[in-house]
């Protein structure tokens, strides 16, 4: 019985080559497909909130800030911010992230209390990798191009058109804490 | 006889019964700085006022008044892990940010001693330090602004 399916493995077989080929196309357009969607699934705000650790914590801070409600209705949800566009960078991402999810296995954060013992560790963690990255999420909506300085207030205006404009500074350098509660401050620079 | 003083009896309690319920009610005719509404009801809470969004520093009305705040201070947490207000009002970074300085007040104890930072009664800076925004005095008063602060 397992000979004959391993001379049926060996011999080529009769069905025409533009046929297999048909096949193997198919077959990789519903792999790609399924895998991306897969994908994009993880990258929905749902599927962030669906662990206690981050409905009750980052999600339920985000909440009171102004990218969560706003007048005009414009939202950024979780992966707008945390998971890079381009699609390299995203999967290096995602990669990453399954550190996370042996975090929640093994309940690093599974009470408030841990979870704001470990703040420090984690924000650092995310203002290095916008610091790094030239804080590229930010930028994917607030392009600095299209910023209009007389839209702006005396203190947004003089602040981009100053450390923002030469490059000296970052996003992430002033705007700390804008969507979540930040931790204990001590010693982060211009705190 | 019997049958009349029931009677008699029981309207009086109706007539009591309803004074008093009405009583209960009556808001007394009084219109507070919440309105005239009854007691016993829930009104619509006012609409929020629309804070100043960012003008320059505002000239103070007394001698020691804290000057308020001309700018939004949506999202500004002041707490034991950060304060949002000294990012910018510290002597530490009020060069560079163009900021007011907080006064040297903040420094010191109820004691009168002088401490390195800013003085935990003083920390809470929206205790003291309010966001303006355009709304009509609740009550009329005659108050002049000190000229001397330079108020026109």
């Amino acid at each position: 019985m397992l000979k004959n399916f391993w001379t049926f493995l060996k011999s080529p077989s009769s069905a025409a080559l533009w046929f297999i080929l048909a096949i193997g196309f198919a077959g990789g357009v519903i792999f790609w497909g399924g895998f991306n969607t897969a994908l994009e699934v993880t990258n929905t705000e749902e599927f962030c909130i669906s662990c206690h650790e981050m409905q009750d914590n980052v999600y339920e801070e985000y909440r009171e800030t102004i990218h969560y409600a706003n007048r005009s209705g414009v939202r950024a949800t979780c992966p707008d911010c945390h998971v890079p566009k381009k699609w390299t960078d995203k999967i290096v991402r995602k990669i990453a992230a399954s550190k996370e999810v042996w975090g929640m296995l093994t309940g690093v954060i599974d009470t408030r209390e841990k979870f704001v013992d470990h703040r420090r560790s984690m924000a650092e963690r995310e203002w290095k990798r916008m610091k790094e990255n030239d804080s590229l999420e930010c930028r994917n909506c607030h392009n600095f191009e299209y910023m209009d300085f007389s839209e702006q207030g005396n203190r947004s205006v003089k602040m981009h058109s100053d450390a923002l404009a030469s490059g000296e500074k970052t996003c992430i350098d002033c705007h700390k804490g804008i969507a979540h509660e930040l931790p204990d401050m001590k010693g982060v620079e211009n705190w | 006889m019997k049958l009349l003083s029931l009677l008699v009896a029981v309207a009086a309690f109706a007539i009591t019964a309803n004074v008093i319920a009405q009583e209960t009610v009556n808001p007394g005719g009084l219109a507070t700085i919440r309105g005239a509404s009854p007691i016993d009801e829930t009104r619509p809470a006012e609409k929020l006022k629309r804070v100043i969004k960012d003008k320059n520093p505002i000239a103070r009305n007394y001698v020691h008044q804290p000057p308020v705040v001309p700018h939004q201070t949506r999202g500004y947490r002041v707490d034991l892990n950060s304060n949002k207000c000294l990012s910018c009002h510290s002597w530490k970074h009020a060069v560079e940010t163009g900021a007011t300085k907080i006064s040297l007040t903040h420094y010191e104890t109820r004691d009168g001693k002088t401490l390195s930072d800013v003085s935990p009664r003083r920390y809470f800076c929206s205790q003291c330090h309010v966001t303006q925004a355009d709304a009509a005095p609740l009550v009329e008063n005659t108050f002049e602004p000190v000229e001397s602060l330079g108020n026109e």
